[in-house]
């Protein structure tokens, strides 16, 4: 039997340890880790949870992330509740293994708190091994603060287990700015939390030696098409059941997640998409404006990033005139993600929005809110000249010369 | 809202500080937040750490700030760091120095004009007679509790007391302390 942790109504935790509670108490049975920064801390304390009894699992050391996340494949498929956390290079070393954790319908969690990808080497967030994470078949949601770290790690078991969906959960925090900032967070009982997520019903457990099955089979072109096939249904059809999930949350938590949060839409004329802390940072920018002059700006957010809410960013955006998409990983050489995928959600309705592209943040660069309202003010000038005045994706925060690329071709 | 910038090097404690600071002032109602510009600092290298207090839920993840209070708990960091950045007409400056206030300020052209907003207190002194070791973070608290007002000095020792309730009652009573010392001789 677990030792009781002392728990406050109102405690002071930054994201890693808002995650590494969530773990506890999720009661997951094995984390099998290789700490990287800024995620150490989670695993770092799942592990003194194990250690001071805390909670009845098993810290699995290893050699590397591919050894860590390979063990959460051999621990998940065995038929245990399975989490850990990694990092920038530490999360890129994982990839492989993302796939097959994916491919084989295993509902590990994944804690990632976003960091940049050398080369040059730098510790700080951005968003460069989520956007990494964008095709590895995993469900992602994301955090814009250490409570949300802490209420959506709770939930991406709920998610993940759910027999109508069986696939991987990654829940991401910025890194150092959540993951290493304090904040008030509320935490739900032990009792509330476990009754929350459940006990954990593995589906083909490899440890039921009544029933023996095969994971990570080989299919060549007879049948791996119709895998993938029915593994992309999978993430789709979540869709429905994140929404469930989050509406039980509320009914503990009284806090409301969707798949993408919409600040101040109601009456806006320009918004930013944007996601992680700068989401709040442009809500402060959208106040302000709205204060200051009379700029009718609003903030929209994809929560869940994977599977990506075409539905919700069409009903979020329809009648907005102008939407400045901001992409925090280099986009080697195209328009960032979040740029394409909202632009092609959007094309497919009546409405024809200016969207432009802000490359911002990268390695940890400061995103003011200054600079936040500096972006509202340009989308308003777009609205007002009737078209896109500006390169159509640009650097924002850049040192040196203006860096931008491509002019609009509607007059 | 209130903003809090730590001026330090890493080892004295300024991010402890800085989360110690938010965890009593959460206990009043306030929403806090606490952070700091680090990453792979090496023990020596100079750092900032953060705090913001406000009563609504704090949105700004920003690091930009107009610091209402700056605290220097490092000596040499009041001459060599620019301390006095982003300050607004009523930024206050608490410094950790053996100097006299008049000497301190007469060293430092940035801190001209501002006579009547820097205070100083011997954090390292006191920690050394206090808790043994130079850790200045502690006094520079009881220093804030002073010149902000936000509290009465027992309420935070009595939260302090909390949040430090899982060390030794001998690491305690050092900081308790060095926590009223500081109150009492800041000037």
């Amino acid at each position: 039997m677990a030792e009781k942790y002392d728990l406050q109504e109102r405690e002071v935790w930054d994201g890693n340890f808002a995650a590494s509670q969530a773990l506890r108490q999720a009661q997951v049975d094995v984390v099998a880790a290789y700490p990287i920064t800024p995620s150490t801390p989670i695993v770092e304390n799942y592990g003194s949870y194990v250690a001071n009894g805390y909670i009845d699992g098993e810290f699995v050391m290893v050699e590397s992330e591919h050894a860590a996340m390979s063990g959460c494949v051999g621990a998940s498929a065995a038929g245990g509740r399975v989490a850990t956390a990694t990092s920038s290079q530490g999360f890129a070393l994982m990839t492989e293994v993302l796939y097959q954790a994916s491919g084989m319908r295993l509902p590990i969690v994944l804690a990632v708190v976003n960091r940049s990808l050398a080369s040059p080497l730098n510790v700080r967030g951005d968003h460069s091994d989520m956007y990494l994470g964008r095709d590895s078949g995993w469900i992602q949601l994301d955090c814009f603060n250490a409570q949300e770290a802490y209420d959506l790690t709770l939930c991406t078991f709920k998610i993940g287990e759910n027999h109508d969906v069986r696939l991987p959960v990654m829940v991401h925090q910025d890194g150092f700015i959540t993951s290493h900032t304090a904040q008030n967070v509320y935490p739900l009982r032990d009792e509330v939390a476990y009754g929350f997520v459940g006990e954990f019903k593995p589906v083909d457990d490899m440890l039921d030696f009544s029933r023996p099955v095969t994971y990570g089979a080989q299919t060549e072109e007879d049948w791996h098409f119709e895998h993938k096939a029915r593994q992309h249904k999978a993430l789709m059809d979540s869709r429905s059941i994140i929404d469930d999930v989050f509406v039980q949350f509320k009914e503990i938590s009284g806090r409301e997640y969707k798949r993408v949060e919409s600040y101040m839409m109601e009456d806006a004329e320009v918004a930013i998409v944007a996601l992680g802390t700068t989401v709040e940072t442009c809500i402060i920018a959208a106040r302000e404006l709205r204060k200051e002059e009379g700029v009718k700006a609003g903030v929209v957010a994809p929560r869940c990033f994977r599977p990506f809410p075409f539905d919700k960013i069409r009903d979020a955006l329809g009648n907005v005139k102008a939407i400045a998409c901001l992409d925090r990983s280099s986009p080697g050489g195209a328009m960032g993600a979040l740029f394409n995928e909202v632009s092609a959600a959007i094309y497919t309705t009546d409405a024809r929005p200016l969207v432009t592209n802000f490359i911002y943040g990268l390695g940890g660069r400061d995103f003011s809110i200054a600079e936040a309202k500096r972006i509202f003010k340009e989308q308003k000038a777009h609205v007002d000249a009737g078209k896109i005045t500006t390169d159509i994706q640009q650097f924002s925060g850049l040192r040196g010369p203006h860096l931008g690329f491509f002019q609009t071709k509607r007059s | 809202m209130v903003e809090i910038r730590w001026h330090s090097r890493a080892g004295q404690g300024a991010v402890t500080g800085a989360k110690s600071l938010g965890d009593v002032v959460s206990t009043t109602g306030k929403e806090v937040q606490a952070f700091a510009l680090y990453g792979s600092a090496k023990r020596g290298a100079a750092l900032r750490a953060y705090n913001r207090i406000d009563d609504e839920p704090i949105l700004n993840h920003a690091k930009f700030m107009n610091p209402d209070f700056v605290l220097v708990i490092d000596p040499a960091l009041a001459f060599s760091d620019n301390i006095t950045e982003h300050e607004d007409s009523d930024t206050h400056y608490i410094i950790t120095t053996h100097l006299s206030k008049e000497e301190l300020i007469a060293g430092i052209p940035a801190l001209q004009g501002r006579e009547d907003r820097v205070f100083t207190v011997d954090c390292v002194q006191i920690s050394l007679d206090t808790i043994g070791r130079s850790i200045p973070n502690a006094p520079m608290l009881g220093a804030f509790v002073k010149i902000s007002g936000m509290f009465e000095l027992d309420y935070f020792l009595e939260n302090m007391r909390r949040v430090l309730s899982k060390f030794p009652q001998k690491i305690i009573d050092g900081n308790m302390a060095a926590i009223t010392r500081a109150y009492e001789e800041v000037k």
